[in-house]
């Protein structure tokens, strides 16, 4: 059939399985927004109060789905407004494809009204960009678009497409999507190896990353922990791999890591590294990280492979692949002598864990939990709260948890809970998020609203950047340049404004009472909790620090 | 070549923008790059790119991973000094009086030159080589009066019949 350009986009995005997609319309995109209007019973498109907020929420939308989350966004500040979005995607493996026009081809290279170099721009923050100039070939760069940003290491891609090319014609028939393939090189020899290495280990340590929760390899790591008896640590990206129900879970390793997850990560004398990265804030100093330990790292990019940390073997291939390929290699192995040191790290992290103050951050998080469920989908900003969520929240179920790891960008909150809470099929869905950060993005409560989305917000509020604040408490003499904020924003009424629900909590009993509401309400709900500006998040390992550098009060 | 210099021939999808995306991938990962060449090949669909690159075996693989992943990237091929033939291209104008033409062109020719462009004040000669016999002919001329250069980046191609064998 013959198809104009936007036609040709709207119906490659139904063929490719999108049926949500955010955005923000503009000049350049009138007509691929016309065609949505027509096709507005196929695709449902969300508008967002900002292009970023359109961009996290697309990548929560395809953190939780695991499919590619489309955002659509005008030329010019339409498209400059994705770039932390695309960023933040990019750094945490996230698929999402970016649709962007673009000023009509005779108007590209003059400084066009609205005309910006959105794939120069990009190019270094995505897996590919396009900048489509014949619309022959914009259906097979939006299906490769999709094939790219879902396979391997998944990852943003970015279409621009010129005013012109979404209005030109041309000839255009369906195809079925590509079947994504698992990729695995593993040779039967390196399994044999790796599995020696295992056998002969005394002190394994498994730690889980991101690609544990891309792969779906949940279940191999459980099978594994049971099969060799060893813990499971978890970089922030793979908290929720594994239920922390699971008797070998240690919770996250690194700068805020738990003490036991960290202390076993430092003694093992293996580890057993799955879909991670060895971000600098997960091994602090790297030669002593790996001081005892040999290192056994699976990952399906070859690229990650003694990029940060050595490793003895490398595996290279789909997580679950090469897992499932390992187990059949592995014999039952026991580690009382190491598991009853672990037991005794765990006591000793119990006993670290003072409290004062009304309301800790952890009686926060932990009386949240009283009212979500395992499938509960919770999003966080960046800053202190962000690491009590990582550390005290118990997650069950891969997916469930959608946080700014590598980019660490405040403000994602709001545009995450917004795509995750979509994604769930508009369920329930929890924001932990800062005073700080809350400010950065806190217009997508419109969206919400609008949306009449079932999110409950909790904001920490401690007045300050926590984060940066703690840092100058320890690192710099305690000079608070710029961090303390005692903002006199009412968030409260700021929530009535919006057309959501307020409540102000100073204590865990009026937390509950408000949580008691926010639970039966339809729409979002804001909870404002007063917590101390100096609560801090611990422990702590100074930069560049290891084990022996530990702060734990 | 020089010390923890490394010959890298890379097949590239032929598409505006390619270049961009190779060289920003040097200055973000915080590679070296010493240069850099391409031109289109045989087939239109693909350019070729000789980088010599600097840096230790670690660099080495990890600028070879990371290129990998470019979607424009069809081939990548580590070339070994010893089985590569390399070549750099020189042009120089040089200053020249009637007493210094002879040596001047003398010197051309005892490195295989040629003298392209000739007037009463300059010299204009063409030298093709490896890097360290054409510093050693700027080295020599440069006594006269270098008015101009202009240098090209290697270009490399493995020795024998074997077409490339370490696929991507
Ligand atoms: C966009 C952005 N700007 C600045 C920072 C640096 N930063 C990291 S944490 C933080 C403080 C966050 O404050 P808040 O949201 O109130 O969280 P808290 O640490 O107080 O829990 C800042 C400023 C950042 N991560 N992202
Ligand atoms: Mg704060």
């Amino acid at each position: 059939m013959k198809a104009t350009g936007t036609k040709v986009i709207i119906e490659t995005l139904i063929e490719q399985g999108c049926d949500t997609v955010f955005g923000y319309p503009g000049g350049a995109v009138l007509n691929i927004y016309d065609e949505l209007y027509r096709n507005s019973d196929k695709i449902h498109h969300v508008i967002s109060a900002h292009e970023q907020g359109a961009a996290h929420a697309a990548d929560a939308y395809a953190r939780v789905t695991g499919k590619a989350g489309v955002v659509i966004a005008t030329s010019g500040p339409g498209a400059t407004n994705l770039v932390t979005g695309i960023a933040n995607a990019y750094l945490d493996s996230s698929p999402i494809v970016a649709i962007t026009g673009n000023v009509a081809l005779p108007l590209l290279g003059k400084d066009s009204f609205q005309e910006v170099d959105i794939t120069g721009i990009t190019m270094p923050i995505t897996k590919h960009n396009y900048i489509v100039k014949d619309v022959n070939e914009l259906a097979d760069v939006i299906r490769e678009a999709f094939k790219i940003a879902q396979s391997g290491r998944p990852g943003p891609v970015l279409i621009d497409v010129p005013k012109d090319v979404q209005t030109a014609v041309c000839d255009f028939e369906n195809k079925k999507p590509e079947k994504m393939e698992r990729i695995c090189s593993v040779t039967e020899k390196q399994l044999e190896q790796v599995a020696k290495l295992i056998s002969e280990s005394e002190r394994p340590y498994i730690y889980c990353g991101g690609g544990v929760v891309i792969s779906q390899a949940g279940e191999e790591i459980e099978k594994l922990a049971a099969k060799i008896d060893s813990p499971i640590g978890f970089s922030m990206m793979g908290l929720s791999a594994v239920s922390a129900d699971n008797p070998y879970w240690l919770g996250m390793t690194g700068m805020h890591g738990r003490y036991a997850s960290t202390k076993a990560n430092s003694e093992a004398d293996l580890i057993i590294a799955a879909g991670v990265r060895f971000s600098d804030r997960a091994t602090g100093n790297k030669s002593r990280y790996t001081q005892y330990a040999k290192v056994v790292h699976i990952d399906i990019d070859p690229a990650e492979i003694d990029k940060n940390i050595s490793a003895y073997f490398g595996l290279i291939g789909d997580v679950k692949t090469v897992l499932t390929k390992l187990l059949a290699k592995l014999e039952k192995k026991t580690h009382t002598q190491w598991m009853d040191k672990i037991q005794q790290m765990r006591i000793q992290e119990g006993i670290q864990f003072v409290k004062d103050g009304v309301m800790h951050p952890k009686d926060i998080i932990e009386k949240v939990m009283e009212y979500t469920d395992e499938n509960t989908i919770v999003a966080t900003d960046v800053g202190q709260h962000q690491m009590w969520v990582a550390q005290y929240y118990r997650f069950k179920k891969p997916r469930t948890y959608l946080t700014s790891g590598g980019l660490g960008t405040m403000g994602f909150g709001m545009g995450a809970a917004i795509g995750g809470c979509f994604a769930s099929g508009c369920k329930k869905t929890v924001l932990f998020t800062g005073d700080g950060s809350f400010g950065m993005n806190l217009n997508e409560m419109a969206t919400a609203v609008s949306n009449n989305l079932p999110l409950v917000i909790l904001i920490f509020n401690n007045g300050v950047l926590g984060m940066v604040r703690q840092w100058q408490n320890t690192f710099y003499d305690q000079r608070y340049s710029q961090t303390t904020l005692n903002r006199k924003t009412d968030f409260v009424k700021l929530a009535e404004a919006f057309g959501a629900t307020g409540f102000r909590v100073m204590d865990i009993k009026m937390l509950k009472e408000a949580l008691d509401t926010a639970f039966k309400t339809q729409g979002p709900v804001v909870i404002d909790c007063s917590i101390s500006q100096d609560e801090k998040v611990l422990p702590m390992i100074p930069p560049g620090g290891s084990i022996d550098n530990i702060i734990t009060r | 070549m020089k010390k923890g210099q490394f010959i890298l021939s890379v097949l590239v999808a032929n598409h505006a923008g390619v270049l961009t995306r190779i060289s920003g991938l040097f200055s973000r990962r915080n590679f070296n790059i010493d240069s850099l060449n391409v031109a289109v090949t045989e087939d239109p669909l693909f350019s070729r790119m000789t980088i010599i690159a600097r840096g230790d075996e670690a660099v080495q693989e990890q600028i070879t991973k990371q290129l990998d992943k470019l979607h424009d990237v069809k081939k990548i091929e580590l070339l070994t000094p010893e089985k590569t033939v390399l070549r750099e291209h020189l042009l120089l104008k040089i200053k020249v009086t009637k007493k210094t033409r002879g040596e001047i062109v003398e010197s051309v020719n005892i490195f295989r030159g040629r003298v392209v462009d000739f007037n009463l004040d300059s010299l204009t000669v063409e030298v093709t080589g490896e890097s360290d016999k054409l510093d050693a002919f700027i080295k020599f001329v440069s006594q006269f009066g270098i008015l101009e250069m202009c240098r090209a980046g290697a270009l490399a191609v493995k020795r024998g019949a074997m077409a490339d064998d370490s696929d991507k």
